[in-house]
């Protein structure tokens, strides 16, 4: 007899979504002067609430608020400073469950998720910029370092918090305060965020918040009186981003997309690579800039890594985001199911074979089996294109050279992953592949300590760590 | 000491017989298997550990799990009363409720095998422990003796450990030849055999690596079960432990089409652990090993917390642990 998990829903009592939702700015909930927009939960398409479309005005008392704080906030000691960022850290665990539940409510990822990775590092994040605060003169970036001003930061749908943490704790830490603009289809826990600024008596206009679309974001960016950009995203919008500040003064980072090689040796550790493989590109639907999108498997253990990554992606559990039990959620919008519906189908024609384990999907949300797609070549768009969803594609090497040179043979370069048993072989591997982050024997760990960022088309900067800090300081390189 | 094919009577054995042929080979084999990367196995099997098991879900499992229990007394003063009275709680765990099932086994020193026999006849299985337990370390003619003088007492299934000085300084053909000799002591006069569980000690084997060639090799002797531990040494059973070993059962009978059984022994002590067992059981090694006859818990306070799990999720209430027999 087969043992059926019964389901194991977390409470939604815990959260309390309003009716409607205004901008948070100079320390106060105002109405937008522009129009609003609904945000859906896209595991039922239910709308959870209408949220403000802020408008260039909008945007522009903002970056005034921002700048009116800037005074106060720069001037303030660095263990003052800390004080704060510490005060929100500790918020953001007590509020935990919190903002997992709704997190998970409006991205669609599994509550697994929310509640052991992004709400803890989230928290981490602070705590760990918490401590640089009083500390910049030390951290090899120049003698009495100085904050940039005010940042314009926009930030995607897959890691709402998480990257709103990205940008935000590094930002205040080093002194400057911020504007963020969440993603359209995700902006609860960032209102949400929001109020825990409140409550822990952040000065007023030290963080804003304007939620909206692309609009609002090209308004944010293109702002006069913004010092700093800072952008994840896709690479195309990250262009019109480094388009739209050429010939300004304003310091960039952006953080875009990738089609990161997993690359599987003879000598791995078979069964923690098949979970690696798992993580690597089905960890939070796909919707990873780091996915491990190409499998890269060596021809002599092609056969038996493939069937039992296929033996184990058919215990994958699909569905409800807010069951304990979900492995894999729900698709973040109708539009991304569009595209992830539209490359595996190029995938399909152009040759590949495709592959799912049987799992019944729900009937309403926007949902996307766990894929496979063996028989992958580099002439193949989905070994090219991100398709930021549960894809896999599967090529094969012989010689560690066809490796490396299959890995960087990609416009893109965030990250990578090399499994095997050989200490020489990964320093060998990680020294070859250009990627911002190589992991070896793990994939998809992040910690705030460790600098991420990209080559190529991936983009420019670090975010997280020592090197975190120079992208909000003044003369450092960042 | 001739490892003879007449004690291999599994088809899909054949193939390996090259690699049990000599100590060379052996070792080249063991050495081959895939290793494991210890980060990545306790974060699988802590992983599986977060599962939420509830309602409908956890009553079917705490039956399972206490169908699964070898219920264990292995001290040196156990008496006859006190087996028999183990005996008795293995019958009904709970005597207040009669839809309660058995336990799968006792397990006790080969010479109190007659003692338990004679209150459970054929309902519940008798389990000894044999070959020098627990160390192992007496002379094999000692070994396979105290195996014969159990399985002679009525014991239905033997739990030998391996010799883990053998073991770990490589002379895993000395260890192969005793698991084989060891089966052969399993031998009844009317031809049928008990079932051979070979305990590694994994808290003495200590790598992960070392486990899962240790249960290669056990599976390629004829151990029907392979069992992590004593119960003497810590750490005892662990989740990657295991993990491991579930590994090593699911893919030994897609290599050989012969399934070993596993049994995790010492430190489970809570039904919250012995369910996270069977969630790692039923997603690594599927549900094909979620029955008594493949997987077990050598445990003996486990039983306890099971019983009570249970009355709680049919009363509603929890009951104080004197409502429960301790024996």
């Amino acid at each position: 007899m087969a043992f059926e998990y019964a389901p194991a829903p977390e409470s939604r009592s815990i959260v309390d979504i309003k009716p409607s939702y205004g901008l948070f700015v100079d320390g106060e909930f105002v109405d937008g002067r522009g129009t609003s927009f609904k945000t859906i939960n896209p595991a039922t398409e239910e709308t959870l609430a209408e949220v403000a479309e802020a408008s260039e005005a909008d945007v522009d008392l903002a970056v005034r608020a921002a700048r009116r704080a800037f005074r106060g906030w720069s001037r303030m000691s660095g263990k003052e400073r800390a004080k704060y960022l510490f005060r929100i850290a500790r918020i953001i665990q007590e509020r935990g469950r919190e903002l997992a539940v709704l997190e998970s409510i409006d991205n669609g990822k599994p509550i697994k998720e929310s509640r052991d990775v992004d709400v803890p590092v989230v928290a981490a994040h602070f705590f760990y910029y918490a401590g640089w605060a009083d500390k910049l003169e030390y951290a090899g970036l120049g003698p009495n370092p100085q904050p940039l001003g005010v940042a314009g930061q926009v930030i995607p749908w897959n890691f709402p918090l998480l990257m709103l943490a990205w940008k935000v704790a590094p930002a205040l830490a080093c002194g400057n305060t911020v504007v963020l603009k969440p993603a359209e289809t995700t902006p609860l826990t960032a209102l949400l965020f929001a109020e825990i600024c409140q409550q822990a008596d952040l000065p007023p206009g030290v963080v804003n918040i304007v939620t909206g679309a692309s609009s609002t974001g090209q308004a944010l960016v293109s702002h006069p009186d913004i010092d700093k950009v800072a952008f994840t995203g896709s690479t195309e919008v990250g262009k019109a981003i480094a388009r739209a500040v050429a010939g300004t003064d304003k310091k960039v980072t952006l953080e875009l997309g990738g089609k990161a090689a997993n690359i599987v040796f003879d000598d791995a550790p078979i069964d923690q690579a098949v979970e690696g493989i798992v993580s690597g590109i089905f960890f939070n639907q796909g919707h990873v800039c780091c996915a491990g999108s190409r499998l890269l498997v060596q021809e002599s253990v092609a056969d038996e890594v493939m069937a039992k990554l296929k033996r184990r992606m058919g215990t994958l559990r699909v569905g409800d985001p807010l069951d304990k039990n979900t492995d894999i959620g729900a698709i973040n919008s109708r539009e991304q199911l569009d595209r992830i519906r539209e490359l595996s189908e190029v995938g399909e024609s152009e040759g590949a074979e495709r592959w799912s384990p049987a799992c019944d999907l729900p009937t309403s949300g926007f949902w996307f089996p766990p894929t496979v797609f063996t028989g992958v070549t580099q002439a193949h768009r989905i070994a090219r294109e991100e398709v930021f969803g549960p894809v896999l594609s599967v090529l094969t090497f012989r010689t560690p050279a066809e490796a490396v040179e299959k890995a960087n043979n990609t416009p893109y370069g965030l990250s990578a992953g090399v499994w095997t048993e050989k200490g020489s072989r990964i320093l060998h591997m990680a020294s070859q592949l250009r990627a911002g982050v190589v992991w070896a024997n793990t994939f998809n760990k992040f910690d705030p300590a460790s600098p991420f960022g990209g080559y190529k088309e991936s983009g420019y900067g670090r975010e997280g760590g020592r090197q975190g800090l120079a992208a909000y300081l003044k003369g450092a390189q960042g | 000491m001739p490892t003879s094919a007449t004690t291999d009577p599994v088809p899909g054995l054949a193939a390996y017989s090259e690699v049990t042929a000599s100590d060379a080979s052996l070792r080249r084999f063991l050495h081959g298997l895939p290793g494991v990367d210890q980060v990545g196995a306790e974060a699988r099997a802590a992983g599986l550990g977060t599962r939420s098991i509830k309602t409908t879900a956890k009553a079917w499992a705490l039956d399972l799990a206490i169908r699964m229990v070898d219920l264990t007394t292995l001290e040196g003063q156990d008496t006859p009363g006190k087996v028999r009275a183990l005996a008795n709680k293995a019958l009904r765990p709970d005597p207040s409720d009669p839809s309660c099932p058995s336990v799968a086994a006792v397990c006790v020193y080969g010479d109190l095998v007659g003692e338990v026999k004679a209150v459970l006849g054929d309902q519940v299985n008798v389990a000894a422990v044999a070959t020098a337990f627990p160390s192992g370390r007496a002379s094999m003619d000692i070994k396979l003796a105290d195996t014969r003088d159990a399985v002679a007492n009525g014991a239905d299934e033997i739990d030998m450990v391996i010799d883990r000085g053998a073991f770990l300084a490589g002379r895993y053909l000395q260890v192969f030849d005793e698991i084989v000799a060891t089966r052969e002591a399993c031998a009844r006069p009317d031809g049928s055999h008990a079932h051979l569980k070979v305990i590694f000690e994994t808290g003495e084997l200590q790598t992960y690596d070392n486990v899962r060639r240790a249960s290669w090799l056990a599976m390629l002797a004829g151990a029907d079960f392979i069992k992590t531990s004593t119960g003497k040494v810590q750490p005892a059973a662990t989740l990657p432990v295991t993990l491991v070993m579930l590994e090593a059962v699911r893919d030994f009978r897609e290599a050989t089409g012969v399934q070993v059984g596993v049994k995790p022994a010492g430190g489970i002590r809570t039904a919250k652990d012995a369910i996270k067992y069977l969630v790692m059981v039923n997603e690594v090694a599927g549900d094909d090993w979620l029955d008594p006859d493949w997987f077990r818990f050598g445990a003996s306070t486990l039983l306890n917390d099971l019983l009570m799990q249970r009355t709680k999720l049919t009363t509603g209430r929890y009951s104080g642990p004197d409502y429960f027999t301790l024996d």
